[in-house]
């Protein structure tokens, strides 16, 4: 009996990348299911599958102490295979096929905008959090600052001015929890917000920034706005790790 | 055929990214800028020009759109293989300073959008 379980476990492994399909396969079935059945459509089906993708990441995290969430387990490495940065980028790109360019000639301007508010909000708001929690070095306070704009701008402008590897762990803190509560609040929010065009949608990725965030909260808001979303929120990384430990460092300096 | 689609993306998304870290080599940073919205821009300018001179066929595009009809399953394998754990366990300041952001930036959306909007133009819906 151990030994037909030990081949199913190996055959699931060897091919972990179809398991991979055959899971978020299931799993996005029962989301739309839910969806139908307890909240009658009110939560849409893609939303909840992403809260079920975030809870299997925390089992996941808790069984390996790993950082990838439920790929760290054998079985389903095959799910960070699909939900890596390579297949996702990938996707992202399809979703542009057959979106006009005029959309985003007539909105250039907004979308420049957001992105440097975006950018200056994410530093400064992690800024104050980390002075009001008794941080008092420009250098600390910059660092955790980035973690607020993305998990990759806090570690990269703390490296960049030599914070300690606690106040870095703790940007990433800060990024994380951004684009986790991007992904699983923005279809709640979005009537709120005026997020159902592609203006808005391109203002939006603009002021977030984290692609994962932004990427997964439009898919489960309306998929088509998401290349407009997508589109600023790849250059937001960029743009924070070339100000935070320039520019907005020299503000922090100068206010602290 | 199917694959000449799935090609012509891939090739969108490598010269995007390349192009995005070249972008960043030559500002400075150690991180690819924009390398993916380039990519979508590369796309949409070819795929505009095809269509106009009609060489671009219905397998082709096939070849795209699977991508973007399996963009919600790639975005839950995603959201599977996030550090939840990290963000959970990380310390009240982390988690505030996060919040807060997201709170903020979601209350400046409508903000913006009003900001540089023309009374003449009028909003797209879709």
């Amino acid at each position: 009996m151990n030994e037909a379980i030990d081949v199913l476990v190996q055959v699931l492994t060897k091919y972990s990348l179809v398991t991979a399909f055959g899971v978020i396969g299931i799993t996005v079935w029962v989301s739309y299911f839910l969806s139908d059945k307890l909240t009658r459509g009110w939560v849409h089906g893609s939303s909840i599958a992403i809260l079920i993708g975030l809870t299997l990441a925390c089992i996941g995290g808790i069984k390996t102490g790993g950082s990838k969430g439920i790929s760290d387990i054998g079985l389903f490495a095959g799910i960070g295979v699909l939900g890596g940065t390579v297949l996702r980028d990938l996707a992202i790109v399809s979703t542009a096929f057959g979106v006009r360019l005029d959309v985003f000639r007539k909105t250039g301007l907004a979308g420049i905008l957001s992105l440097l508010i975006g950018v200056f909000v994410a530093f400064f708001v992690g800024a104050i959090v980390a002075y009001s929690f008794g941080y008092r070095d420009a250098v600390s306070i910059t660092t955790i600052g980035g973690g607020a704009a993305t998990f990759l701008v806090g570690p990269v402008t703390g490296s960049a001015l030599g914070a300690s590897s606690e106040v870095m762990a703790l940007s990433i803190t800060a990024g994380l929890t951004k684009s986790i509560l991007v992904m699983s609040m923005t279809p709640f929010v979005a009537k709120y917000i005026g997020l159902n065009n592609p203006r808005s949608a391109l203002i939006f990725g603009g002021l977030m920034g984290t692609t994962s965030g932004v990427s997964g909260g439009l898919a489960a808001t309306d998929l088509k706005l998401v290349p407009y979303g997508a589109m600023t929120a790849t250059f937001y990384t960029g743009i924070a790790c070339l100000l935070g430990p320039s520019v907005i460092f020299i503000l922090i300096r100068l206010i602290v | 055929m199917a694959i000449y689609g799935t090609a012509l993306l891939s090739l969108c998304l490598l010269a995007g990214v390349i192009l995005g870290n070249w972008l960043g080599m030559a500002i400075g940073v150690d991180a690819n800028v924009g390398g993916v919205g380039i990519a979508m821009l590369i796309l949409i300018l070819i795929a505009e020009r095809l269509r106009k001179t009609g060489r671009i066929q219905a397998p082709t595009e096939k070849g795209i759109l699977f991508w973007s009809a399996i963009y919600i399953p790639i975005v839950v394998a995603m959201a599977a293989s996030q550090n939840v754990l990290a963000a959970i366990e990380g310390g009240p300041m982390g988690i505030l300073a996060g919040a807060l952001t997201v709170t903020i930036c979601f209350a400046l959306v409508p903000l913006i959008n009003r900001l540089g909007q023309s009374d003449s133009e009028p909003e797209e819906t879709l």
